[in-house]
């Protein structure tokens, strides 16, 4: 007997087979395609493009990623918590409160430092 | 009606007896009814988008006073088959300067994470491919994957429009996540259970969002941010980065993105209906016919806030997870568990 995470496993590569399959279908179907330079530039609506793109980005995506990280990684914390909530006493619940209030005051204190604005 | 309730678990039996009386091993059986059922998924997902595109494409006309396709079929009902046969045959072209590999493969992986969040949705009792204990925590890790297929898209293209609309839709669904996690935490605490089957067990008596509304509400507004859905669609504001990550994206390429994004919206909205309205339960019909019921009037839901929102600026839309969402989604956390446990 498969066990649940062998199932995923195989719809997992039952996956892949999709959308290889409408990619295969679509290059049997389609037609030749010609190049030249002018066509197979990006698109920046008809402007030639100008400097490269790939470069140092806007330092503020960064900053909320920081932040995510640390919120998400408390989030895991709080599922198990969450699923056995009915059957744990008040320690437990008296130690989450106060669990939530330090993710709080994490919040606030991004947010006081302005990590949280977009500028 | 006993029957009809019934008719696909006893089917799924009736093959896998069928096929161990013909002499095959359990387990050989169980892989033959897994590729049976991921056929099943995959042409749920494709009729499914031929739907959705054409009632989104005729909603959108009737709300903006249009009359929307009208021309292929009663009701332009063909049209989405006429463009999907359109994006089949239209050239392959990849840009010159891409990233060739991360260009190519972005789409893909796309759509294979869109198809595995249905593993573990319930269609109806006892119809989840795997009922798996941890399909909560399960459907958001896999379905945050997302965002990397779509920077994938946006750094591969060398398209400075893609690359901001990737970065955008990165930073969105990034900070869209907790709330969205958080909300449904708070579901997980009166069910007792991440297993979504229990979850519907557990609202036999009364729908979640009955007894979390704010958390509903929270969440929804969440779930249409996760999805790059308007009003949230900064990513592909048309307007201004003509379509985002998928600007060089052409042909079937771009169709898989697109089946990708509408097979995210089937799913998202199914699992609203399992967290929030009951899930696969519901009177007269068989359970696997109240799920999609369900789900497409959800759907119905997100169509109507996408075409009649105006679309909300970045820093806002940034600011409102961070300031509003998430203190909120916190305070209903801990006022859920002193409800629940003073009344306990």
């Amino acid at each position: 007997m498969l066990t649940d995470y062998a199932t995923i496993g195989l719809f997992f590569l039952l996956a892949i087979s999709f959308p290889l399959a409408a990619l295969g279908l679509a290059a049997l179907v389609r037609p030749r395609s010609y190049f030249n330079r002018e066509k197979m530039m990006p698109y920046e609506c008809g402007v030639d493009t100008k400097g490269k793109t790939w470069v140092r980005f806007k330092v503020n995506y960064f900053l909320y990623a920081l932040v995510f990280l640390a919120f998400e990684v408390e989030t895991i914390f709080l599922f198990p918590w969450a699923v056995k909530f009915n059957c744990l006493g008040l320690f437990a619940f008296i130690e989450m409160i106060i669990f939530l209030i330090i993710l709080l005051v994490g919040l606030l204190y991004a947010w006081k430092e302005g990590a949280l604005e977009w500028y | 009606m006993k029957g009809a309730e019934t008719f696909f678990v006893d089917l799924a039996r009736a093959i896998v007896n069928g096929l161990e009386n013909m002499g095959m091993s359990a387990l050989g059986a169980e892989i033959i009814l897994l590729i049976i059922k991921f056929a099943c998924i995959a042409g749920i997902v494709t009729v499914n988008i031929i739907i959705l595109i054409w009632l989104e494409r005729k909603i959108s006309g009737f709300i903006q006073l249009r009359l929307g396709p009208n021309r292929l079929g009663p009701w332009g009902v063909f049209q989405t088959i006429a463009d999907a046969i359109k994006l089949l045959t239209k050239e392959d072209i990849i840009p010159s300067q891409t990233d060739k590999i991360i260009f190519r493969t972005a789409p893909i992986v796309f759509i294979i994470i869109s198809l595995m969040l249905y593993v573990v949705l319930p269609f109806g009792d006892g119809m989840a491919i795997v009922d798996l204990n941890l399909g909560v925590l399960y459907f958001i890790s896999v379905g945050s994957l997302g965002t990397i297929a779509l920077l994938m898209a946006g750094w591969g293209s060398n398209n400075k429009w893609s690359l901001l609309g990737a970065m955008r839709s990165v930073a969105q669904m990034i900070s869209y996540e907790i709330p969205l996690v958080f909300s449904l935490l708070a579901v997980v605490m009166i069910a007792g259970s991440l297993n979504m089957s229990d979850i519907v067990n557990a609202q036999d008596k009364i729908w979640f969002v009955f007894l979390q509304p704010v958390a509903f509400i929270t969440y929804f507004i969440a779930a249409t941010a996760e999805l790059n859905r308007g009003p949230f669609d900064m990513p592909e504001a048309e307007q201004e980065l003509t379509a985002g990550a998928y600007t060089e994206y052409s042909g079937m390429r771009w169709a898989l993105f697109f089946l990708a994004e509408y097979t995210n919206l089937f799913a998202v909205s199914a699992l609203t209906a399992i967290m929030f309205f009951g899930g696969f339960k519901g009177p007269f019909l068989p359970s696997w016919l109240w799920l999609p019921i369900k789900a497409y009037i959800i759907m119905l839901v997100f169509f109507w806030l996408k075409w009649t929102l105006p679309r909300i600026r970045m820093d806002h839309l940034m600011a409102f997870s961070w300031k509003v969402l998430i203190p909120v989604t916190l305070a209903n956390l801990v006022v859920t568990g002193c409800v629940l446990h003073f009344l306990k």
